[in-house]
């Protein structure tokens, strides 16, 4: 099975999700595709169904019908395979807030299984990229909202995911932590380094995505480019596209 | 055969969950003069007031007449383990509260491992607390014999016991705030209907045999029974089987409750 993404093997295949709670279906056979590099926007207002794709995508939740492939691996038959090849930002913080950032980030290489030498010599260099290096030994509750986001976004990547999973990573945030968040993903997808799939609400984010996933009542109401969002709904603004298409298919599951 | 980068990751992995759970122990003294606080108490002050009323007559394991404190110890041992297990339970629902179970449950390893992990760290509290109690209990003149040494696989038994109780538990318990119904419908009935404090016969004695049915049944009596023996230096087979049976099934139950396919996650969304 191939474990390095190339231009023929994508580094995330998800195929025909379902999922439902009791009766009530949140995604109906939903599929996508990304590959290296690529910079993908799931977009959808709230109760779309994006945090279930995330779920499920993440291997919390398993999907009902269909699977989900990451650098090849089954995530329901190697989930962790496939799982050494994921990064997430959770839309809710997942950092011990009473921890150092350092001892949030060595949980996680740990769990990981990287050696503490490489490990500490990474977080040094993550933490620096975001200009963090002085914050290294505070506690996280000591951080402001935008720089937990950072430690976050740092910790996501200390595996050296090639698929980065985005959960409404900007929620809470002043619009400078936002811009400088969303800059940091952009310029990661652009050196080739991940692929990521960035699921929001917010349109500003993803103007300069690469691809647009719009999600309404857990169906995929379009995909292509952001200009082709615009153009399919006579050339308006890509935020106004979004509204009309979210309107057309009625109000949110 | 697992390979040995397997093995070094598993190795870093229970750091991880183990290291967190003493790391978050130890930032909390509180928290351990409470575990000590509370068998204490009944050490010192319910010994001393039944001392004289309980009367306790030779019972197995036991070849005389034995203090009331000596008779209390395993009880209060279970104890430890008892609320550090349910404690461990509140820790989960905590961690997932605050989203670090996810990070756990989205690391690279077969989930039965991290579970695996998390019920070791469960554990070890639990002994460390223990083995501090029965110092305690030694300076307040229990006898210290190599017994004690022999009792420590029973204790790592029964706080697995426990602690694996917990993490079932903590998959049905969905907030913090239930935890007071924990308290109420788990840790008081199986301490309190079991051998911890009187032996079996005096529930028969006093005709309350459905207590006496209840407690014979409790794996927290299994639980008491092995210590008690193991800290006379004996074996209790019996004892050792229910323990290591209710640890597994619990344990099995815990594993299938976080199972995304069978678990909560699926049930409930």
């Amino acid at each position: 099975m191939p474990n390095t993404p190339t231009p023929t093997n994508p580094v995330l295949q998800a195929q025909g999700l379902r999922k439902s709670y009791g009766q009530r279906v949140a995604l109906q056979s939903v599929s996508l595709q990304l590959h290296a590099g690529e910079m993908v926007a799931l977009l959808g207002p709230n109760g779309a169904g994006k945090s279930t794709l995330v779920q499920l995508l993440s291997g919390l939740f398993v999907p009902d019908q269909g699977s989900i492939q990451i650098l090849g691996h089954d995530m329901r038959t190697q989930a962790p395979r496939a799982l050494a090849g994921l990064g997430v930002v959770f839309q809710q913080s997942a950092l011990d807030a009473d921890l150092s950032v350092q001892a949030n980030l060595l949980f996680h290489t740990d769990l990981h299984g990287i050696p503490r030498r490489v490990a500490l010599q990474r977080i040094a260099e993550g933490l620096a990229q975001h200009g963090l290096q002085a914050e290294r030994h505070a506690p996280v509750k000591a951080l402001s909202g935008g720089n937990r986001r950072k430690v976050e976004l740092v910790r996501a990547l200390l595996h050296e995911p090639a698929f980065l999973l985005m959960d409404e990573a900007t929620v809470g945030l002043d619009p400078a932590s936002r811009k400088t968040l969303v800059d940091s993903v952009y310029a990661l997808t652009r050196s080739g380094a991940v692929a990521a799939l960035w699921a929001t609400h917010l349109v500003d984010e993803v103007e300069q995505a690469d691809r647009v996933i719009v999600l309404n009542k857990g169906l995929v109401l379009f995909e292509g480019t952001p200009a082709g969002l615009s153009e399919r709904c006579g050339g308006i603004s890509m935020e106004s596209a979004f509204l009309q298409l979210c309107a057309q298919a009625g109000p949110g599951i | 055969m697992l390979r040995p980068t397997i093995l070094m990751h598993l190795a870093r992995a229970l750091r991880a969950v183990v290291g967190r759970e003493l790391n978050k122990f130890l930032r909390q003294p509180s928290r351990l003069a409470s575990s000590l606080v509370r068998p204490l108490l009944w050490f010192v002050v319910f010994s001393a007031g039944f001392h004289n009323v309980f009367g306790v007559a030779i019972i197995a394991p036991y070849e005389t007449y034995v203090d009331y404190k000596e008779y209390m110890l395993p009880g209060l041992l279970g104890m430890i383990a008892l609320f550090n297990g349910m404690q461990s339970s509140l820790s989960m629902v905590y961690d997932r509260e605050m989203g670090v179970m996810r990070l756990l449950l989205t690391a690279p390893l077969p989930r039965g491992w991290l579970l695996g992990f998390k019920l070791a760290g469960s554990t070890a509290l639990s002994l460390v607390q223990m083995l501090v109690f029965m110092a305690v209990a030694w300076a307040f003149g229990v006898d210290a014999t190599w017994g004690w040494l022999a009792a420590l696989p029973a204790m790592l038994l029964c706080a697995t016991m426990l602690a694996a109780l917990g993490l079932m538990l903590s998959v049905h318990i969905r907030q913090l705030e239930n935890f007071a119904g924990t308290m109420n419908f788990v840790i008081f009935p199986m301490f309190f209907i079991s051998t911890a404090l009187y032996p079996l016969w005096k529930l028969r004695e006093s005709g309350a045999l459905w207590l006496y049915q209840l407690a014979q049944v409790n794996p927290f009596t299994a639980a008491v029974e092995l210590m008690r023996y193991a800290l006379q230096g004996q074996l209790n087979i019996q004892a050792a089987a229910i323990v290591a049976l209710t640890a597994a099934l619990s344990f099995a139950l815990a594993l299938r409750g976080y199972d995304p396919q069978r678990g909560w996650v699926r049930q409930r969304g």
